[in-house]
């Protein structure tokens, strides 16, 4: 039985109230990180783009921002990943297929990719941080031709904190995948280290490359600190920021970053732009 | 050149350094090979030597009570194995092992630190090469050490 959507129109752009949806798929990636497959508006309303967010609310429980991580040519479901970490996290990744939730979005700025034409991407994601950019890396995958190399650095926390592991052989024929995680059982044969040790052995040409960056911020700012050690400009290095998002509508000031907002400048941003502001141990 | 300078020269721990430089270091040094499984060094054992990787994965692991050997990090090729050998007590204070054939240069230690000790300036560009690693590595293990991907 279809859900109605009461004051959504499709083209109106993105929603301030939440919409109804349902859970049509659910897959566990990690010990605590789930997959959903939700329920996308019909027509243009369902459209994003890669690095964007949702609003997800579990009824009862509370709203949280959530990346898109799936795939943005697909428009019959939004794609969330989660981790289990607070209430509403909790709530989500254990919401069984056919719960009902409320999403609105989607929300903020998205991957340059245009920015990227031409040029050498290279993507560093950290943890969870591999579900923003997962759109993007379909993205690009799909339009190969217009960019120059491809290169992913994924680090984790262990080896079964690898997230979309069954995606990186399809990915390794369109671009170069490394992974690294910090720690591992005895018989695991990967690497282990930081993630920023996979950028001295990424290819990519620094002097024309774009670089995502998608992680914890401390991960972020050492992966810059490589980025630019290996010659990137700071206005080709993209980062998604995270704070405490509460409308997403840039009018409650909760996710504050000095002079701006990051549900509504953000969450991807340019370092060039902001990376003195991440300097400031206040903000 | 020697063929055995010349690899050592191309190692990027000596990128760009004076020819000489790599056929002093040359004299310390002899191609070695371990295949998967084989250690290279084992915790407690005399530093005696190091390792610069040319092809294959190092695995460095400290055996855990109740939870065996744990890596902490692996190495490849153009890394370095090992600095314990730079300050006494001159003990390796983990294992490495190789996890597939791995193809390396090993360097005398303690020829290497004679040559140091006669030779103040080599021992200067020695410790330029090595303090970077060291810094490297040890914010490495502060940011493993954070658990950044945890909650």
């Amino acid at each position: 039985m279809a859900i109605e959507r009461v004051g959504v129109a499709a083209s109106a752009g993105p929603a301030e109230v939440p919409w109804p949806t349902r859970v049509c798929r659910r897959r566990q990636e990690a010990p605590d990180v789930w997959t959903l497959d939700l329920e996308a508006p019909v027509g243009a309303a369902a459209a994003f783009a890669p690095g964007q967010f949702n609003m997800l609310t579990v009824f009862g429980v509370g709203e949280i921002p959530v990346s898109l991580s799936g795939d943005p040519s697909r428009s019959q479901s939004w794609v969330h990943t989660v981790r289990a970490v607070g209430p509403v996290s909790q709530a989500l990744a254990t919401a069984p297929v056919g719960t009902v939730l409320g999403a609105r979005g989607p929300y903020g700025s998205d991957w340059p990719l245009s920015v990227g034409l031409g040029r050498d991407i290279l993507l560093i994601a950290g943890g969870l941080g591999l579900a923003p950019l997962r759109p993007a890396i379909y993205a690009l995958l799909a339009a190969r031709a217009h960019y120059g190399r491809l290169a992913l650095c994924y680090g984790a926390r262990g080896p079964r904190d690898l997230l979309f592991r069954r995606e990186f052989a399809r990915w390794a024929r369109g671009m170069q995948v490394q992974t690294t995680v910090d720690h591992a059982p005895a018989g695991w044969s990967g690497r282990v280290g930081v993630v920023t040790r996979l950028i001295e052995r990424a290819d990519f040409r620094p002097e024309r490359s774009l670089a995502l960056v998608c992680g914890p911020e401390v991960m972020m700012r050492f992966a810059v600190a490589a980025l630019r050690a290996a010659g990137v400009d700071d206005d080709y290095i993209y980062l998604s920021l995270e704070r405490n998002m509460k409308c997403a509508l840039a009018r409650c000031g909760r996710c504050q970053l000095g002079g701006t907002l990051v549900c509504r400048d953000g969450p991807v941003m340019c370092y060039g732009r902001v990376g003195h502001l991440l300097r400031v141990p206040e903000l | 050149m020697e063929g055995l300078a010349r690899i050592i020269c191309a190692h990027p721990l000596f990128a760009g350094v004076h020819e000489d430089f790599c056929t002093l270091v040359c004299s310390c040094a002899r191609n070695v090979r371990f295949e998967a499984g084989q250690h290279l060094v084992r915790e407690g054992d005399a530093a005696d030597y190091l390792y610069l990787l040319r092809e294959g994965r190092v695995a460095l692991e400290m055996s855990v009570p109740g939870r065996g050997a744990i890596t902490f990090q692996t190495l490849e090729g153009g890394d370095l194995v090992g600095v314990s050998w730079l300050i006494p007590p001159y003990r390796w204070t983990h294992d490495a092992k190789a996890l597939e054939r791995t193809r390396a240069i090993a360097l005398d230690a303690t020829c290497l630190r004679r040559k140091c000790e006669a030779d103040h300036d080599l021992g200067y560009a020695l410790m330029q090469r090595f303090v970077p690693i060291l810094i490297e590595r040890l914010q490495g293990a502060r940011l493993q050490m954070l658990d950044i991907y945890g909650n």
